[in-house]
């Protein structure tokens, strides 16, 4: 079946990002290949003195790198944080995230909008990640951003789908993939989404601190596709007041 | 000059390149931005250093 998700005109068969933080190099690895992962997150730091090893490394070919902006407090930092990003050279991909709260780490949507309108001019294909807000994410895709990424609960919380309804308002209203991110605790949450209509799902602290992080990931690539194939299929009717027998009702043993 | 934040030395009038060869900084990893510009790779060659440089050297890390 040809369900592919398309971000910036670039097609993707999984439907599982991966945040790459709170992972072991050798880890990154497994998690990557047992989620099914076509795109993860990286951060952008000042080099560190000592080894020589990167990240990078340890990325399989053929995955798509997404930088984050993470650490930036406002649009310009974000902006600057982009740019050093796509000099290193591995592509036009960029997440947008802008946090100046250090307690909810929620992001804030106003300088978001804003580098996504600059970002999005000097040709990234931009990810905003945002608190969902309809005016916010409107705001953004009319910026130029390639899809829009609402939070479900505060980053590294595992806390689930705090913002469903209001995440559900976005699906129903905008036109472009919206990626959960930020929140999503187990595999069931990710498969509700998606049960929903959510296009992708981003999760890493709810992997990372599994007790089996590789099986975790495995679980979550699971959850995503059945998610996904429900929501094709077309969920079936809830009653809210009665029953409704599934067995025939002619043809009993008695009279 | 300041090298992501502290105090460096470096040849004055050596290039980019022979300055992150000579640290054992792995270019293809890289970006790097000189006294707030962002140095395209193809520059590093051209690029001199002076006295009073202030260099960030970034590379991409496990987040998010």
């Amino acid at each position: 079946m040809n369900d592919k998700l398309i971000i910036g005109g670039h097609e993707f068969n999984s439907r599982f990002i991966l945040g790459s933080g709170k992972f072991s190099p050798e880890m990154t690895e497994t998690v990557l290949k047992n989620g099914g992962v076509e795109m993860a997150t990286l951060a952008l730091r000042r080099v560190n003195e000592d080894g020589n090893e990167s990240i990078l490394d340890y990325m399989p070919k053929g995955i798509t790198l997404l930088p984050n902006t993470s650490g930036a407090r406002n649009a310009d930092e974000a902006v600057r944080i982009a740019r050093l990003a796509r000099a290193v050279g591995c592509g036009d991909f960029v997440k947008i995230e802008v946090v100046h709260d250090s307690k909810y780490l929620l992001p804030d949507n106003y300088e978001t909008v804003k580098a996504t309108e600059i970002l999005a001019k000097e040709g990234f294909i931009v990810m905003p990640y945002m608190y969902p807000d309809l005016n916010a994410a409107r705001d953004m895709v009319n910026a130029g951003a390639a899809a829009i990424m609402p939070l479900a609960a505060p980053i590294g919380s595992n806390k689930g789908l705090a913002t469903k309804d209001f995440i559900k308002i976005l699906i129903d209203e905008l036109d472009v993939p919206i990626i959960v991110d930020a929140g999503i605790g187990r595999p069931s949450q990710a498969c509700e989404a998606m049960e929903m209509g959510v296009d992708a799902i981003m999760a890493n602290t709810a992997v990372a601190t599994a007790a089996d992080v590789g099986l975790m990931a495995t679980a979550f690539r699971l959850a995503i596709e059945a998610g996904r194939a429900a929501y094709l299929a077309g969920l079936g009717r809830v009653l809210e007041y009665k029953g409704e027998a599934s067995s025939p009702l002619t043809g009993f043993l008695r009279d | 000059m300041i090298v992501n934040g502290k105090k460096t030395d470096f040849k004055p009038g050596e290039s980019l390149s022979e300055f992150l060869k000579e640290k054992g900084y792995r270019i293809e990893v890289i970006a790097v931005e000189l006294n707030g510009e962002i140095i395209a790779k193809e520059s590093f060659d051209t690029t001199l250093l002076k006295e009073g440089d202030v260099m960030e050297v970034v590379t991409f890390m496990g987040g998010g």
